[in-house]
C-alpha cells in the first residue's frame, strides 16, 4: 500500500481571513492569462497540424507510376470490424495492360461505408501492399447516406499517389525477366 | 415660433431624457459585448468576432477591425432576442409572468434620472450638474428605486410557478435584504463628511463628487469604499454573488422559464444595475468627473470643458464596468449560506463600526477645530 503523507494544513493568517490577499493574487492572474495570446484556432480559416500517423478518412492510393496498388485480396474486408468495407475482386485485362498483367488481380468495385468506419486503421495494418492509408481528412460530410459510401473513384481521388519503398511487383517482375524467380 | 417658444421647456427634458435611455441602452448592449469579451479574453479564447454588417463592415481596413472586435455582435444578439419564438409555458400565472421582466428592467432605467454625469458652469459662475433631475435626495430615490428591481426577480421566480426559479427569487431577495443594510450604513460616513451642515448639497450625489476635489473618498473612507463595493456586487446579483441565477445548482435560477425578448430584458436589466452601480461607485468613491485627487478640474469653463468632464466620468465607469466584469471571471459563486454570513456577520457589524468611528472622528473634529 501506497504511503500517504498528511500534509499539515496551517491556520490562516488574520490577513488572509480576509480573502482579500487571494482575491487580488487572483485578480492578477487572470489579468495576466488576459495579456496572453489566445489559443483559439480560427477553424475553417486556420486548419490544425495534422500529424503524419493520424487516422483519417481510410483513402486508396496509388504507386508513383500512377498504378493501382490494391491487388483485391479481401483482408481488409475481412478484419473491417464494423464491417464498412465492401469489395468485388476482379482481373487485370492482360492485353489492355500488359505491363501490370502479372498482378494478375485487382478490385473491380471498392465501397467504405464512411457511415460504419470506425477509424480503428486495421485495414491499413493489414494490407499486404500498402494500398489502403488512413490519411490527414478529417471533415466528412454528406446530404444523404449514399453519398457518405466512397466508391473506388473517390477514394483514389482522395488517396492520391504515396512513395513507395519496396516496388515488390516491379522487382517480382524484374527477377522473372532475368529468369531467377524465387 | 412662438409655439415653439411656449413648448420648448416641456420638450427638451422629454427629448434629454430619451437621449440618456438611448445612450443608456446603448451602453447596456455594449457591455455584454465587453462581458463576452473580456471573458473570452481570460480565458484564452477569442470572443465574438464573426458579426459583419453590410456596408460597414466592408470598409476595407476598419470593417475588419470592427469585425474582429465584435462591434456588429449587440445588433444580432438583439435581433436574436426578436426574432425568437415567444414561448409562454403553460403552468405560468401569465400575467405576472410578463410583468416581471418589466419590472425588473424598470427600476434600473429610472435611477439614471438622479445621475449626474457631468458639470458645466452657468451664466453666473456656478457649477452646476449635467443631470436630468439635479434634486437634493439623489442618493436616497436610488437605493429605494434600485431595491425595486428585486420585485422583479421575485415575481419571476413566484410567477413561473416552477422550483427553481422559486429558490432563485426566495434567494434573490433575502440577499437584497441582507445586503441593502450594509450598502446604506457604509454610504452614511460619506455623506456626515460631505454633506456638513450648512452645505447646500444634502443628499445629493453632485455634493458628494464636489467634496471630493480635494481627495477622493475611496483613499480616506477604505472601509466604506470596500463594504458598499461588496454589497454592490451583491445588488447587482453578480459572481461572485449571483444567489438568484447560480446556473450550476438552480439551472438558470429565476429566468429559467423565460425566453426569447423577456430573458433579453432581464439581461438588459443586469447590465443596466451594473452600469449604475459603476457610476454610482465613481460619484461617491472615486471623484466623480474630477481629474485626479489634488488636481479636480483642469478643464476650464467653456463647452468643451463641460465635454471633457463627461468624458473623464464615463472613462472611469467603464473602468469599473471593466473591474466588474474582470470579478466575475476570476472568483467562483459563494455558497448560499456564505453570502448569508457574510452579509449579517461581518459585513453588517464593520459598516456599524466604521458608522460609528467616523462619527465619532467628526465630532472630535468639531470639538477641536471650531
Amino acid at each position: 500500500m501506497a504511503k500517504t503523507k498528511v500534509l499539515e494544513r496551517k491556520p490562516l493568517t488574520p490577513m488572509e481571513k480576509t480573502f482579500l490577499p487571494q482575491i487580488l493574487s487572483g485578480l492578477k492572474t487572470t489579468f495576466g492569462t488576459m495579456m496572453q495570446k489566445d489559443v483559439t484556432l480560427q477553424y475553417p480559416e486556420e486548419r490544425p497540424n495534422i500529424p503524419d500517423n493520424y487516422r483519417g478518412v481510410p483513402t486508396l492510393v496509388k504507386d508513383p507510376n500512377g498504378r493501382e496498388k490494391c491487388v483485391s485480396c479481401q483482408l481488409c474486408e475481412f478484419v473491417c470490424p464494423p464491417k464498412a468495407i465492401r469489395m468485388t475482386p476482379g482481373e487485370i485485362d492482360a492485353e489492355a495492360d500488359p505491363e501490370r498483367a502479372h498482378v494478375e488481380k485487382a478490385p473491380k468495385e471498392f465501397d467504405i461505408n464512411m457511415l460504419r468506419c470506425i477509424y480503428c486503421g486495421l485495414c491499413q495494418e493489414v494490407c499486404p501492399e500498402e494500398a489502403i492509408f488512413l490519411q490527414d481528412v478529417f471533415s466528412l460530410s454528406g446530404y444523404s447516406r449514399k453519398e457518405m459510401i466512397n466508391n473506388k473513384e473517390k477514394l483514389y481521388e482522395l488517396g492520391g499517389t504515396l512513395p513507395d519503398q519496396h516496388g515488390k511487383w516491379d522487382k517480382k517482375k524484374a527477377a522473372e525477366q532475368s529468369g531467377n524467380a524465387h | 415660433m412662438e409655439l415653439l417658444d411656449a413648448f420648448l421647456p416641456y420638450l427638451l427634458p422629454i427629448f434629454y431624457a430619451v437621449a440618456m435611455v438611448s445612450v443608456f441602452m446603448g451602453l447596456c448592449s455594449y457591455s455584454v459585448l465587453a462581458e463576452r469579451k473580456v471573458c473570452s479574453w481570460i480565458q484564452g479564447r477569442v470572443g465574438p468576432n464573426r458579426t459583419r454588417l453590410p456596408l460597414l463592415g466592408h470598409i476595407p481596413i476598419l470593417g475588419n477591425l470592427l469585425t474582429g472586435l465584435g462591434i456588429f455582435q449587440p445588433a444580432a444578439d438583439g435581433l436574436k432576442f426578436l426574432f425568437k419564438e415567444e414561448i409562454v409555458p403553460g403552468h405560468v400565472n401569465k400575467f405576472y409572468y410578463m410583468l416581471a421582466p418589466v419590472l425588473a428592467l424598470a427600476p434600473a432605467l429610472t435611477t439614471m434620472v438622479v445621475l449626474p454625469f457631468g458639470r458645466y458652469v452657468d451664466a453666473d459662475g456656478i457649477t452646476q450638474p449635467l443631470v436630468l433631475a439635479n434634486v437634493d435626495l439623489g442618493m436616497l430615490i436610488i437605493l429605494g428605486i434600485s431595491s425595486l428591481g428585486v420585485y422583479g426577480i421575485v415575481l419571476a421566480g413566484w410567477a413561473s410557478n416552477s422550483k427553481y426559479p422559486f429558490l432563485g427569487g426566495i434567494r434573490a431577495s433575502a440577499q437584497m435584504i441582507s445586503y441593502e443594510l450594509a450598502m446604506g450604513l457604509a454610504l452614511l460616513p460619506v455623506f456626515m463628511w460631505a454633506a456638513t451642515p450648512g452645505s447646500d448639497y444634502g443628499m445629493s450625489l453632485f455634493g458628494a463628487v464636489q467634496s471630493q476635489q480635494t481627495l477622493w473618498l475611496f483613499i480616506w473612507q477604505p472601509l466604506s469604499a470596500l463594504i458598499f463595493l461588496v454589497a454592490l456586487f451583491a445588488e447587482t446579483n453578480r459572481l461572485p454573488f449571483d444567489m438568484a441565477e447560480s446556473e450550476t445548482d438552480l439551472v438558470g435560477g429565476f429566468h429559467t422559464e423565460y425566453g426569447c425578448f423577456k430573458f433579453g430584458l432581464f439581461f438588459v436589466a443586469e447590465y443596466a444595475h451594473v452600469i449604475m452601480g459603476s457610476a454610482l461607485f465613481v460619484l461617491l468613491f472615486l471623484g466623480g468627473w474630477n481629474f485626479l485627487p489634488g488636481l479636480a478640474d483642469p478643464w476650464g469653463e467653456s463647452l468643451i470643458g463641460s465635454l471633457l468632464s463627461i468624458a473623464w466620468f464615463t472613462t472611469k465607469v467603464f473602468s469599473m464596468i471593466f473591474f466588474f466584469i474582470w470579478m466575475r471571471w476570476t472568483l467562483p459563486r459563494f455558497r448560499y449560506d456564505q453570502v448569508m454570513s457574510l452579509g449579517w456577520k461581518i459585513l453588517l457589524p464593520l459598516a456599524v463600526g466604521n458608522l460609528v468611528f467616523n462619527t465619532i472622528i467628526i465630532v472630535l473634529y468639531d470639538t477641536f477645530t471650531r
